[in-house]
């Protein structure tokens, strides 16, 4: 599986993969997304950030295919899709790490990872490559805190099943991996764990979408920003053209007194 | 996918064979974590054996009351490995032993009244168990009735069904020689001795060939040994009891030859076989203990929860005809009782002692037939003493305790270490 994206448009580096334009979204009465614009691309960490209730989960499980979104439009790699269900959204490469993480306990890290989608031939589980692969799925995260891959998940540490759940979404070659407060649970050595972690995805050239509440984790390792609040977007600015500060004001007032460098609302 | 063959060049290196101390710490490890497997149960029944063994001497011990505990067991165990699929999710059914019940008794109908040939009065019964099971799982699964409240109502009312296929007549018997000869006839000594030499060969060829495939991924494997003593260990339990089986132990040579080992042996190993392979080797059987181990998380897997659900309800019902038959064999006909009183819960029991989780999640299909031998052991040894029935289900209901406490203790032991 090559990326071939670009062929729409030559300067295609700056080409979004995934692009949300004029989301809308109601349930019943109550509107929780207006017109939200997103842009996702490859090798960057977005982070998602947003005070409880400004719609971050209804917006990613609109991207995920859980919820189909009532207005707007969806591209994927600049050409217009229509993601009905998950299933849709796994075609195109979109894997979503929730934050209940939805490991089997009994079952080992390689049965974990290939969970529902296991390798058989002839109707035969393929215990040994199915290890194999596992194992270089971690490798190349440079997962170095697993010491076996056929312990039981309910033995690991809360960083450690992260790694799991976040190895199962890159396994499938995922193009974008959305990780819902992957560190909301963890200490502080964990945590740093799962944000290095979180950068090599994006090194490797994965698009990430970080939902957190923690901004520091979000000043770590974000390249953009997009700031949700009251269901309209009301930022989507580089990392380093903010501080902490003007993205705490952004979260809780919806605009920033100094104003920000990017793009706004 | 062309990156496996990459790998086994890279990863062969880094570590040899896991030595035989090695081996046998990890084991260690995960008992003291809480992953007890059969180990009580298989504890337990030497125990028991021996305890029997020194209060009851050449009574208990002899080839014929072996043959009669192998008899006794199989039926009770067959039940077992049935509800084994539904603990695994975690699940119960209460019905199964009157499911059995009918079952023979659809069969032995079938073959007097209908004079249908037995192969295919078999085929119905074990048809008429599908059916029951898909019932009970489709309402589960689809309408959510917890399987505790749906069982208990198919106990009852299989129960009436039962007693209206017995009728006035209050039994029905059994006449077919070929039915009648899995409770009742042996195999000839050959036979058996050919049955066994399979079984090894095929236990140590499979054993192999799995740690041959290891080898070959690359992954790590135990050292040789492992497998040597575990075939070794295997060989000689099947050859010892083989052995036993092929003495003579009629009370009366001349009146009529006994000995070989019993039909019945071929089906409940036959069983334990294919549904071991399933529920290890397949798909299916993973996502079984997904299912068992964190519903919500196998749905978001993509796994059709209900589907599973049923087809394990399925599987326990079909394997309870198969009981009820076997228990019809035995005593030479169905009444209204084949499958009642102790039956279910004796099954349950074994189930459980053999150390499958009454949570969900943790199970194996060797564990009914474990925990039935204990159980057995345990009814066999005391009415050969002339305890009073009352005495023994009092002894029967303890060990079962005693088991489902292991179970409780070490899964609280396996959060603590982190294990389930």
């Amino acid at each position: 599986m090559t990326v071939t994206q670009t062929e729409s448009r030559p300067a295609g580096v700056e080409e979004p993969l995934l692009s949300l334009r004029g989301i809308e979204k109601s349930f019943g009465a109550v509107h929780v997304l207006r017109g939200v614009d997103l842009d996702v691309r490859a090798g960057h960490v977005t982070a998602l950030v947003g005070d409880n209730g400004a719609g971050k989960s209804t917006l990613i499980k609109g991207i995920a295919g859980i919820y189909g979104f009532d207005a707007g439009e969806y591209y994927f790699e600049g050409k217009p899709v229509t993601v009905h269900n998950p299933r849709d959204a796994n075609a195109l490469g979109i894997e979503v790490v929730y934050q209940d993480l939805a490991l089997c306990d009994n079952l080992d890290v390689v049965h974990n990872m290939f969970l529902g989608r296991e390798l058989t031939s002839s109707g035969l589980l393929e215990e040994a490559t199915m290890e194999t692969r596992a194992r270089e799925t971690l490798d190349g995260l440079s997962v170095r805190t697993l010491q076996s891959v056929r312990t039981p998940v309910a033995s690991l540490s809360g960083g450690q099943r992260q790694t799991v759940a976040i190895a199962r979404a890159v396994l499938w070659n995922s193009k974008i991996v959305i990780l819902d407060e992957p560190t909301a649970a963890l200490g502080v050595a964990q945590t740093e764990q799962v944000l290095a972690l979180v950068r090599r995805l994006a090194d490797k050239g994965l698009a990430v979408v970080l939902i957190s509440h923690n901004m520091n984790d979000v000043m770590q390792v974000a390249d953009d920003i997009a700031v949700l609040y009251l269901g309209t977007m009301v930022a989507q600015v580089k990392a380093s053209d903010v501080t902490h500060s003007q993205v705490v004001e952004l979260i809780t007032a919806g605009k920033s007194t100094n104003g920000t460098k990017g793009a706004g609302a | 996918m062309t990156t496996t063959e990459t790998a086994t060049e890279t990863q062969v290196a880094p570590k040899g064979p896991q030595s035989l101390g090695a081996v046998f710490d990890d084991y260690r490890a995960r008992v003291r974590g809480g992953e007890v497997g059969a180990l009580p149960a298989v504890a337990g029944a030497i125990v028991l054996v021996l305890v029997f063994t020194v209060m009851s001497g050449t009574k208990f011990t002899n080839a014929f009351n072996f043959s009669n505990l192998i008899l006794q067991t199989s039926a009770i165990a067959v039940f077992a490995m049935g509800l084994v699929f539904v603990l695994l999710l975690g699940e119960i059914d209460l019905s199964a032993g009157f499911t059995g019940g009918v079952a023979a008794a659809i069969v032995g109908k079938l073959m007097n009244d209908q004079d249908l040939n037995w192969v295919l009065a078999l085929i119905c019964g074990l048809l008429a168990g599908a059916t029951i099971g898909l019932v009970i799982g489709l309402i589960v699964s689809r309408l959510g009735v917890p399987s505790f409240v749906v069982t208990l109502a198919f106990f009852l009312a299989l129960q009436g069904v039962l007693l209206l296929l017995t009728g006035a007549g209050g039994t029905i018997p059994y006449r077919d020689s070929h039915v009648l000869a899995i409770m009742n006839k042996n195999m000839p000594l050959w036979l058996g001795w050919a049955f066994a030499a399979l079984t090894v060969v095929a236990f140590a060829a499979l054993g192999f060939s799995r740690r041959l495939q290891r080898q070959r991924a690359g992954l790590p494997t135990p050292t040789i040994l492992v497998w040597v003593l575990k075939s070794a260990v295997f060989a000689a339990v099947v050859v010892a009891a083989t052995a036993y089986l092929s003495k003579e132990r009629s009370r009366n040579v001349f009146l009529a030859s006994l000995k070989g080992v019993p039909i019945v042996v071929v089906i409940v190993a036959g069983l334990l076989v294919v549904l071991t392979f399933l529920l290890t080797r397949t798909a299916w059987g993973r996502h079984v203990y997904a299912v068992g181990g964190n519903a919500e998380a196998a749905r978001r897997a993509g796994i059709n929860v209900a589907r599973v659900k049923i087809s394990c309800f399925m599987m326990c019902s079909t394997l309870a005809a198969v009981g009820g038959v076997l228990l019809a064999s035995r005593t030479n006909s169905v009444n209204p009782s084949t499958g009642g009183s102790d039956t279910l819960l004796f099954a349950v029991g074994a189930a459980v002692i053999g150390g499958t989780s009454l949570f969900g999640g943790r199970g194996r299909v060797l564990d009914g037939i474990l925990g039935a031998v204990v159980i057995t052991v345990i009814v066999n040894g005391m009415t050969l003493q002339g305890q009073p029935q009352g005495r023994v289900y009092m002894i029967t209901g303890a060990v079962l305790l005693l088991a489902a406490s292991v179970d409780a203790i070490s899964r609280r032991r396996a959060t603590a270490t982190g294990r389930v």
